[in-house]
């Protein structure tokens, strides 16, 4: 048998590390690809990055794949660690990869308080609606009606509606989208890098394993085809009332605007305070 | 002269959370973050002005979780960072100091404790959190903890707990409490060049973290550092001493828990302090923080009337000063622990004590009050009888 590698392997992923932890069928994996050929493209190194992740499958993107810089956090918490790693290395593009669970529901308060600060971190948070790895509960995420271990008769509450939350929030940039929506998706990554700014890149990525069986969408071919068959550009959806909205994915870059960055007035406030007068 | 905005050289009469500030800017801190809290907030309000004087950071975060993660965020790049609360910000951060210990962060944690449990009464000093900085996280570990007595013991533990902190790669508490935070006292601060500063080491480049030793040396791993290329692999989860997780191998996941433990205590000797007056007494009076004033005060009334009365002060909670306590009381007659809560330390002591002397508690007349030298004499005398 012979192993096959991807192109990018070599020159961003840890050597030593040969296995992924995620199921088949998983989206993880396109939404790593993304992140990574967004920094190829950009012509960065990851000597530029530190990542930090939190707890649960997406948060494994990084740690112990990429070859850089990793902090590898408690459940909830890396956008508050990643806030003290930014004000610290100023310089350096610091990125958040973690998931629903991680980081609006334990983690809520921090997200939105980082998009309200307007730090210059940017965030892929990998949404597949579910708690993948402890088995498939019910997350903040998960639509209302669907059957999990934890809502055995069919989640009762409300979903949240992740991208507008972040705007509402106060980000720099937001954008959303499928892993139906690879390139869509590298594109906003790189723009959220080179954002001076808080930006999120809200990642909706299928989980066949325990979302696919609690949903009845199926496997990962049949997810795909229903992001594809139920995203809406933005500009359509705003053509569209709420009936007609209704288990529709709504994608496309949610806001893009220039804010006063918190990193960079440190920088300029430590600098005026410190210079000799 | 110029102005040395980072050392406040000089006699100055202030609250022991001025002291505390003017501490860790002499130490070198230059990242905080907090989030207000009675009576710790007088620490942050007072970094918030100080820290950009001398090129540093404050945040202040939505909430003390928030708060440590930052510093232990700001530690990873490179910072000298800090943290200050009171108890209930302990309570919250408690998750986040077995993150510390686990990746070995070096970290200063300021606890101006007060009157508990729960929301209690923020305004009254009480030594509540003595056993949970040491014991409050999941899992085992061992942590440092100091305990200052005034104003400028936290001036100068403060100092202490940074170069502990980058010596050992740790976590490390400063245990003040609501008393001497705000008691205003003389503090004297020393000129710059002696006051002696510990700086961490760092790890050199390794063409893979496999060809370094990042983790777990009980004589203390050079930290990889951020954002210098050193591509460092950092997981609270168990790993192994190139950073790397193992959740299989039960000789890992020894080593994850034992090798933070075995470098606090085979170096307990350079971190352990305790101030010893106990020769040819027959009573020892054993305390740590504010009641210390007290016990002392207590010993001189009570030589003062002819009775053979000492002290035993235990300047750090943790580790836990076995041998001094062990030694104390095989000198003795009669161990009274004096502490302001409700016994926190004497089980610990109590089972260092119990087989060479009589050991009892006292905690004060009522709770959140010091303890009086009179009550404290008064005990003695019953005991003696």
């Amino acid at each position: 048998m012979t192993l096959s590698a991807h192109p990018l392997k070599e020159r961003y992923a840890r050597s030593h590390i040969q296995r992924t932890t995620t199921c088949p069928g998983c989206g993880i994996g396109t939404v790593s690809q993304a992140i990574l050929r967004a920094i190829d493209e950009l012509g960065l190194n990851m000597d530029d990055f530190v990542f930090v992740s939190g707890i649960g499958c997406s948060a494994w993107i990084p740690s112990p794949f990429y070859n850089a810089d990793t902090l590898h956090t408690t459940h909830g918490r890396p956008i508050a660690f990643a806030t003290g790693v930014k004000l610290g290395l100023p310089d350096k593009h610091v990125m958040v990869v973690s998931g629903d669970g991680d980081l609006t529901a334990i983690g809520g308060n921090h997200l939105i308080h980082a998009a309200r600060r307007n730090i210059n971190l940017t965030v892929v948070l990998v949404n597949n609606g579910i708690y993948g790895m402890t088995g498939g509960q019910t997350a903040p995420t998960t639509p209302r009606g669907i059957k999990t271990i934890t809502s055995p008769y069919g989640a009762m509450e409300h979903d949240f509606d992740i991208a507008p939350m972040v705007v509402a929030a106060g980000a720099a940039y937001v954008a959303r989208w499928t892993t139906y929506h690879p390139r869509q998706m590298t594109r906003s990554i790189k723009k959220g890098i080179q954002k001076k700014g808080f930006a999120l890149i809200e990642a909706v990525s299928q989980c066949p394993v325990q979302y696919g069986r609690a949903s009845k969408l199926g496997g990962a071919v049949d997810m795909l085809t229903h992001f594809k068959a139920n995203s809406i550009r933005l500009a359509k959806a705003r053509e569209m009332d709420e009936a007609q909205l209704a288990g529709k994915i709504i994608v496309g870059e949610f806001c893009d605007r220039e804010k006063a960055e918190l990193s960079e007035q440190w920088v300029r406030l430590r600098s005026e305070m410190t210079e000799d007068k | 002269m110029q102005h040395n905005k980072k050392v406040q050289t000089g006699t100055h009469f202030e609250m022991g959370n001025w002291a505390c500030t003017e501490g860790a800017l002499a130490a070198g801190c230059n990242f905080a973050a907090g989030y207000p809290i009675t009576p710790a907030s007088e620490v942050a309000n007072f970094l918030a002005a100080r820290l950009p004087e001398v090129g540093g950071t404050f945040l202040q975060t939505e909430d003390e979780i928030s708060a440590i993660c930052a510093a232990i965020g700001a530690s990873w790049a490179g910072c000298k960072a800090m943290t200050v609360t009171s108890g209930p910000g302990i309570s919250l951060m408690q998750e986040s100091i077995g993150f510390a210990v686990a990746t070995e962060t070096p970290l200063v944690i300021v606890d101006v404790q007060r009157f508990g449990p729960s929301t209690g009464v923020p305004s009254v000093g009480l030594a509540g959190d003595i056993v949970q900085v040491a014991r409050g996280s999941h899992g085992d570990y061992q942590i440092v903890a100091l305990c200052p007595e005034s104003p400028q013991e936290m001036f100068d533990m403060t100092i202490r707990a940074f170069n502990l902190a980058e010596i050992y790669r740790v976590p490390v508490f400063v245990m003040g409490d609501g008393f001497m935070g705000h008691m205003r006292e003389q503090i004297a601060i020393p000129p710059e060049d002696r006051i002696e500063i510990k700086n961490r080491k760092i790890a050199e480049p390794a063409a893979t973290v496999l060809e370094r030793q990042d983790f777990q040396d009980v004589n203390v791993a050079p930290m990889p550092v951020f954002g210098r290329g050193l591509k460092a692999h950092v997981t609270s989860s168990c790993h192994d001493e190139h950073g790397m997780r193992n959740l299989s191998d039960p000789e890992v996941m020894h080593r994850y828990t034992m090798r933070p433990i075995e470098k606090i205590l085979k170096h307990r000797d350079d971190i352990v302090r305790v101030e010893d007056d106990c020769d040819n007494v027959d009573v020892v009076l054993v305390s740590c923080g504010t009641v210390s004033r007290c016990a002392r005060a207590a010993a001189q009334l009570a030589r003062s009337e002819g009775l053979k009365v000492g002290t035993l002060r235990l300047l750090t909670a943790w580790p836990f000063a076995d041998r001094e306590v062990r030694r104390a009381a095989e000198k003795v007659d009669h161990m009274l622990v004096l502490e302001n809560n409700t016994g926190q330390l004497y089980p610990y002591i109590k089972a260092e004590a119990a087989h060479a002397c009589r050991v009892s508690f006292l905690g004060p007349q009522t709770l959140g009050q010091i303890h009086d030298p009179k009550y404290i004499l008064g005990h003695i005398k019953e005991l003696i009888q």
